[in-house]
């Protein structure tokens, strides 16, 4: 089947639905691709809250929040996007409020704002209450607004499609190519369509499940990132993957930064708030890098609860009100998942794997870039998570990645109208479903007793967690690469036991397998390269920041061989590299 | 611990009717039933279907009936059922595949009620004011995640599936008590309908059902007394 749009939208989380509604007050025709339902898209499960600087509880400014997202992402975010983001942000935020975001409430009816890592006033001085928030489902309350918004404006939405492939026309993208839609698999019934549109968004969210330990939903296997891969475009920053400080025990579900933010504590074994060593100013409110480095230290210097690999995160002089209040589904989290009651005893917490900072490289418009000169490919888009614009730099400050789907998102939905009022639709493609429906073919058809899906996915998910996490070294990114490669043969093995066509969902497992190898490998490749220590990415056999050498952007392309190199310089507008200090 | 769940399985391209499987496996206490749907699909069976997507409570992907009730299968763990666990898809709705269920119908009534702010006034440069009290008229209802959980827990609606249901009378109730919306009087306009708020009995299985906690029969109640005496 083919079918054909101006426009087409891939995800349906934040960005995708921010872009969606943009495109329809614009009049342009578009449908929205979700592999889920709208409201299931994982930017629901975000908490704490989306910064900007409205100033609604003391003086703040929007110099002091690109400031901040600078420093945070240890002076490799292009400052030019991070100013747009600082700025728009305001604006967004006012315009969820007008669109009936029930966000909590100063005494005097404006948005209230609370303390988030990183953030703070006067360039560095102290924190500053800049996270507008709805209770701690601020996500949800994002994720809902916006779908209801788009139900408003008549958005088409095409639910439990899963994109499967990009389509080009006038050659591959590297080659000049203009995006001409994409490949979508029905998930009820197992139907191959195209999708023509003059332009793609690619919303498709982050990847956070090639560790064992993670935040992210079981939905989240970087499709869109590695299907741009696929077709020779570059991922950016790809090393720079962040561990979030407070993920329940074993299982990596968050308990929000939001109550630290409201005074919540991080304790060792002995008692000691031992982030005074570390951030002596910010405390627990440092960036989660630092936060999560002094955990791992805390650990291995066997002040680990009873030795263990974990400490508490301690709420209980907040008392009841503001926790019942203010954090009422972490609260309910660390009873269900972990059966503390955090009203009387202190919560078990290790850092999960949580926010890709990388991604797909684009510009401050969302259009996607080919190489280290930032040269467009027509027609493309990417916004959210899986796009590098690059706002987060090294490692991303808390309540930042709602602030980027919704300053992008929009952005992109504006940038697509005005790409599409000035171009054609593109033709039909003969057979542009047969490449994918070969290799999904492929994977159903071969004989039963190969390698099995679960078995890999584990198995990587172990490699990357256990070699590729906070701290890393040549030897753990060599091994890693190993196992990757490995593993990534015997993958060209898998097969499945669910032959038929309906809801046929082992075998879109497997195609997300595929996914974030694609994907692990790029980051370890990139990792091994960046001999510095830079937000996330931590080197213990090169443990300084190097700006002479390294502060530039990574671009990973696929080789013949496994991912090949480039890089980009940042851009750096106003505010030159310094030391980091909290 | 040894735990045994029957699941209730269907494959539209082999099956003629819903049958119950047996599977035993290995299961700690607070290993959740989406735990034990995954270890299943990845070590006994790949066929088995069922959607999950943040795998805690805040998505609404896995709502199914566990135990013969509603829940999310993400959100209730072993040691809260015991050694013996049934699963089965939400009742009333078509089943699609194993736990799997078309929910067309229940989003068609979602949008029914006009589920979106509804004001046309200029908006002014900063935000509108709200008062902290009038934010807690509304505050339960828009916890609702969608999961139809309620909705298909309700003898009302399995009696009447032209019934609106629980789910999305939450909905418009979240939008009915916002100071912020004007569009009171068309969703009551809406629910006031035969297939509207009276077809509730206030049997409480959706709050019961309910995974947010969302205290439904009050909503439906407070929309009830809007519609007979005014927003109040």
């Amino acid at each position: 089947m083919d079918q054909s749009y101006d426009a087409i939208v891939v995800g349906a989380g934040g960005a995708g639905l921010w872009a969606a509604l943009e495109l329809a007050r614009e009049g342009v025709s578009t449908a929205v691709l979700t592999k889920l339902y709208p409201t299931r898209s994982h930017t629901g499960t975000a908490q704490g809250g989306v910064c900007a600087a409205l100033g609604n509880l003391e003086e703040d400014s929007p110099e002091w929040h690109m400031f901040d997202t600078v420093k945070g992402g240890d002076y490799l975010t292009d400052q030019d996007a991070a100013e747009v983001l600082a700025h728009e942000a305001i604006e967004t935020v006012v315009e969820l409020e007008h669109m009936g975001l029930p966000f909590n409430r100063t005494p005097d009816g404006k948005i209230d704002q609370r303390r988030f890592g990183g953030h703070t006033r006067n360039f560095g001085e102290a924190p500053v209450r800049r996270a507008c928030y709805a209770a701690d489902r601020t996500g949800h309350m994002i994720l809902q607004t916006l779908y209801q918004q788009c139900i408003k404006h008549g958005v088409e939405f095409c639910d439990e499609y899963q994109v499967v492939d990009l389509l080009f026309e006038g050659g591959e993208p590297m080659k000049g190519g203009r995006a001409a839609g994409v490949v979508a698999y029905r998930v009820a019934d197992g139907q191959l369509s195209s999708f023509r549109a003059k332009a793609v968004l690619l919303a498709t969210g982050g990847f956070g499940r090639m560790f064992r330990i993670t935040s992210n939903a079981y939905s989240l296997t970087g499709d869109g990132v590695s299907l741009v891969y696929r077709h020779g475009l570059p991922l950016e920053d790809m090393e720079f993957f962040q561990f979030h400080p407070t993920g329940i025990v074993g299982i990596g579900i968050l308990l929000s930064e939001a109550a630290r933010g409201e005074g919540g504590t991080l304790l060792n074994d002995k008692g000691e708030r031992f982030m005074e060593r570390y951030a002596p100013k910010l405390m627990e409110l440092a960036p989660r890098d630092m936060v999560s480095r002094a955990m791992y230290q805390e650990i291995r210097a066997g002040r680990g609860i009873d030795g263990k690999d974990y400490l508490y995160l301690d709420v209980r002089h907040l008392g009841r009100k503001v926790i019942e209040e203010k954090l009422p589904d972490i609260t309910d989290f660390a009873r269900i998942y972990q059966g503390v009651e955090p009203l009387k005893e202190p919560v078990p917490v290790q850092p999960t794997a949580h926010y890709a900072m990388g991604g797909i490289p684009t510009n401050a418009w969302t259009e996607v870039v080919r190489d280290e000169k930032n040269t467009p490919v027509p027609g493309l888009f990417a916004a959210g998570e899986c796009a590098c614009v690059s706002v987060h730099g090294a490692n991303r400050l808390g309540t930042n990645s709602l602030v980027d789907l919704l300053v992008f998102g929009r952005r992109a939905g504006r940038q697509m109208a005005r790409y599409c009022g000035g171009v054609e639709r593109p033709r039909p493609i003969a057979d542009a479903v047969e490449p994918v429906r070969a290799q999904l073919e492929a994977i159903r058809g071969r004989q039963a007793g190969g390698e099995s899906v679960a078995v890999i996915r584990r198995e990587l998910a172990d490699a990357m967690m256990d070699n590729v996490g906070v701290y890393r070294d040549g030897k753990l990114l060599t091994e890693a690469r190993k196992r990757v490669k490995a593993l990534r043969e015997r993958y060209g093995r898998v097969t499945i036991d669910d032959r038929g066509t309906a809801f046929n969902t082992e075998l879109l497992e497997a195609a997300e397998t595929g996914y974030l190898l694609d994907l692990a490998e790029v980051t370890v490749a990139s990792a091994l390269a960046r001999t510095e220590s830079r937000g996330a990415h931590s080197r213990e056999d090169y443990p300084e920041r190097d700006d002479k050498k390294w502060l530039k952007h990574t671009l990973a392309y696929q080789g013949a061989r496994g991912p090949s190199l480039k890089y980009k310089p940042v851009s750096i507008t106003r505010f030159q590299p310094k030391p980091r200090t909290y | 611990m040894k735990v045994e769940l029957r699941i209730l399985r269907f494959d539209p391209e082999r099956d003629e009717a819903q049958h119950w499987e047996r599977y035993e496996l290995e299961a700690g206490p607070m290993d959740r039933v989406l735990d034990l749907l995954l270890k299943v699909k990845a070590e006994q069976d790949g066929t088995l279907s069922f959607r999950r997507s943040c795998g805690h409570g805040i998505c609404g992907s896995d709502a199914m009936m566990i135990n013969n009730r509603n829940r999310l299968a993400c959100r209730i763990r072993v040691d809260q059922l015991g050694r013996k666990i049934s699963v089965a898809p939400l009742p009333g709705l078509p089943v699609e595949k194993d736990l799997i269920v078309d929910m067309t119908g229940f989003f068609e009534k979602y949008r029914s009620v006009k589920p979106y702010l509804i004001n046309d006034r200029p908006a002014p440069e900063r935000e509108r004011r709200q008062s902290a009290a009038q934010r807690a008229l509304y505050d339960d209802t828009t916890k609702c995640i969608l999961c139809a959980a309620c909705t298909t827990s309700c003898p009302s609606f399995w009696a009447r599936p032209e019934y609106v249901g629980p789910a999305a009378i939450v909905q418009a109730h979240r939008f009915i008590f916002d100071s912020r919306d004007e569009g009171a009087e068309e969703r009551l306009d809406i629910l006031a309908d035969e297939n509207g708020v009276w077809r509730c009995r206030t049997i409480f299985n959706c709050v019961d059902a309910c995974p947010r906690g969302i205290n439904i029969t009050r909503a439906i109640l407070e929309v009830s007394r809007a519609i007979v005496g005014g927003r109040g």
